[in-house]
């Protein structure tokens, strides 16, 4: 399995990741390592078999839509970087 | 013997026949941290101070009536992995993401914890976001194994099972996602059990892998373990996932009788890349069944290999999106290299999150990305039902199946950290069961010619806790490993 430079870039920028120099050859060595291991699942004897998406056989678990006030802002906010009046902070987006 | 080697359920019969005091236990606790959390390193806050005053409090209360205590528990100190919510103390998952993050809320097993009375001795190490099989991950701390000090504590869980094993706590909480309780148990002489997936609410528990987390007890013994199961299970509106059943006393379960048990020894897990002293303790293990009087019978569950592979797409990919959160908005790191909000984004998680844990949210972004989705993860998937149902029919046969928990012992710090893929390997006979979402408890059964605990491994159907605990029980009463003493 080969994982070529762009796309590494192109993963990280999904991955919203910044990738120094060391750090793209150092993944892209990692990644065809592991890729080439788990490649054992198209050995496989999964024909015909669904997909399961988790560890219960619950599917769809309803409740009612109702809104429920929260009431420890203060609790919320302490973790914020920035904040001002109740709202988290950040740069200004539009110009 | 002084207080902190005793089991829990020793020390509760001594409370309630007053030979022991709530604040003495504590106290204890309290001065056995300082004297060996040098060495072995694992606590990220240490709050045993505050759960000494916390003591004083409770046994006052206890003594006016105005706590009922009807469970005997009010007052045992806990330890508790660094990726539970405790409400205003730090929740860091041992990364510098969220390093400075007091959590505002507890979450749903620490309310259950808090209702009985007990105490909280700190938040343990563990790899950074409970991604790795030594600890070493974590980018706050190094814990070494107390069996070894040149040895790791398995992980991810390893700050939990050391201070478990070096009796800095009397028992702990840990987190299971591929392994990460039953390895670490494993690795320092405890027992470890990941319940069925469903079976604990994960509310409060900084999410890894949604689909395979599970929280899970970790004991000096079998009975300690069956008793913090009690306090921790149950449908929580806040897990969608958590799964409504009976309330159960799992101490009924502990039974000292496996005549009739059937269990089943799957040759695929005791192959190739076990360690020879390994194999030879599970040996004896299995005698020591039979000689009990179960039905042991080698099987095939031929599924160790795909099963590695698949729980590390399924897990990768759950946390590509889980981690997606950290975007140094809200809470966590943020850099202070920004002009514009994508800046923040981006800078504030490549610094904020190691290496290890940006090597999985790449592998899970790439399974993800269009183009190699059908390739890996929807694969994945598929292979996730067949595990699942050759579990199911493994489970027509026999009552439980017994395996090693890991391949090696404990392995020296340092010689598995830089090879991604061969830590990955550490966790062979424990993911498969996170991808079926059994339940599957490490109970400890020798240790190795340079003196590091061997663990085994007994997996069982979907919330039949019972039958595991009454096969682990029975083996614990009928041999004598002893833990770590001094």
């Amino acid at each position: 399995m080969e994982v070529s430079r762009e796309e590494i870039l192109h993963i990280a920028n999904l991955a919203n990741l910044n990738l120094d120099e060391n750090e793209i050859d150092k993944y892209i060595l990692n990644l065809q390592d592991i890729l080439n291991f788990a490649n054992v699942v198209n050995n496989a004897p999964i024909d015909g078999l669904s997909e399961t998406i988790g560890a219960t056989e619950n599917y769809n678990v309803f409740r009612k839509d109702e809104v429920k006030e929260y009431k420890d802002i203060e609790g919320l906010l302490q973790n914020a970087p920035e904040q001002d009046e109740n709202m988290f902070k950040i740069p200004k987006v539009i110009n | 013997m002084s207080i902190v080697d005793l089991t829990v359920h020793e020390l509760v019969e001594k409370l309630e026949k007053k030979e022991l005091t709530i604040t003495e236990i504590n106290k204890a606790y309290a001065e056995r941290i300082k004297e060996k959390e040098p060495e072995v390193g694992a606590f990220i806050s240490d709050l045993s101070e505050d759960a000494l005053e916390e003591a004083k409090k409770i046994e006052e209360k206890v003594s006016n009536g105005e706590i009922k205590n009807e469970n005997h528990l009010a007052g045992i100190p806990i330890a508790i992995k660094d990726n539970m919510c405790v409400k205003g103390t730090r929740t860091t998952c041992a990364s510098k993401m969220l390093e400075n993050f007091v959590a505002p809320y507890d979450a749903t097993v620490i309310e259950k914890l808090k209702a009985e009375n007990l105490t909280f001795l700190g938040k343990v190490n563990m790899d950074e976001f409970a991604m790795g099989a030594s600890t070493e991950y974590s980018a706050l701390q190094k814990t070494k194994n107390p069996w070894n000090l040149n040895c790791v504590p398995g992980g991810s869980s390893g700050g939990s099972a050391a201070v478990v094993a070096s009796k800095m706590a009397p028992w702990a909480l840990g987190s299971d996602t591929g392994g990460s309780i039953r390895q670490p148990a494993s690795f320092c002489g405890i027992v470890g059990l990941k319940p069925t997936y469903g079976l604990v609410s994960r509310y409060g528990l900084v999410a890894f892998a949604s689909s395979l987390d599970q929280i899970g007890p970790m004991t000096r013994d079998v009975r300690d373990n069956a008793m913090l199961l009690n306090l921790i299970v149950g449908h929580d509106e806040h897990d969608s996932t958590s799964i409504k059943t009976e309330k159960k006393d799992y101490t009924k379960a502990l039974v000292n009788d496996v005549k009739g048990l059937k269990i089943g020894l799957p040759k695929e897990y005791f192959g190739e890349g076990i360690n020879e002293e390994v194999k030879a303790s599970i040996d004896k293990v299995i005698e020591k069944y039979k000689e009990l009087g179960a039905e042991v019978e080698e099987c095939s569950l031929d599924i160790a290999e795909y099963a590695l592979a698949t729980y590390y797409i399924i897990a990768c990919a759950e946390a590509s999106s889980n981690l997606g959160r950290f975007d140094g908005i809200r809470y966590g790191y943020r850099t202070k290299n920004f002009k514009t909000l994508k800046d923040i984004y981006r800078n504030s998680r490549t610094e904020g999150f190691g290496d290890e844990v940006k090597r999985r949210i790449i592998l899970g972004t790439y399974v993800l990305s269009s183009g190699y989705y059908d390739a890996y993860y929807k694969k994945a998937q598929q292979v996730r039902t067949l595990v699942r149902q050759e579990f199911n029919k493994a489970f027509e046969k026999y009552d439980l199946i017994l395996t090693p928990t890991s391949p090696t012992t404990a392995f020296e710090i340092g010689t598995k950290s830089n090879n991604p893929l061969e830590m990955y390997l550490a966790d062979i006979c424990t993911v498969s069961i996170n991808i079926a979402g059994v339940p599957a408890i490490s109970v400890p059964c020798g240790t190795s010619s340079k003196g590091l605990p061997i663990g085994f491994q007994l997996i069982g159907k979907h919330f039949d806790e019972e039958t595991i605990y009454r096969a682990a029980y029975t083996y614990e009463q009928n041999t004598d490993f002893k833990g770590l003493e001094g």
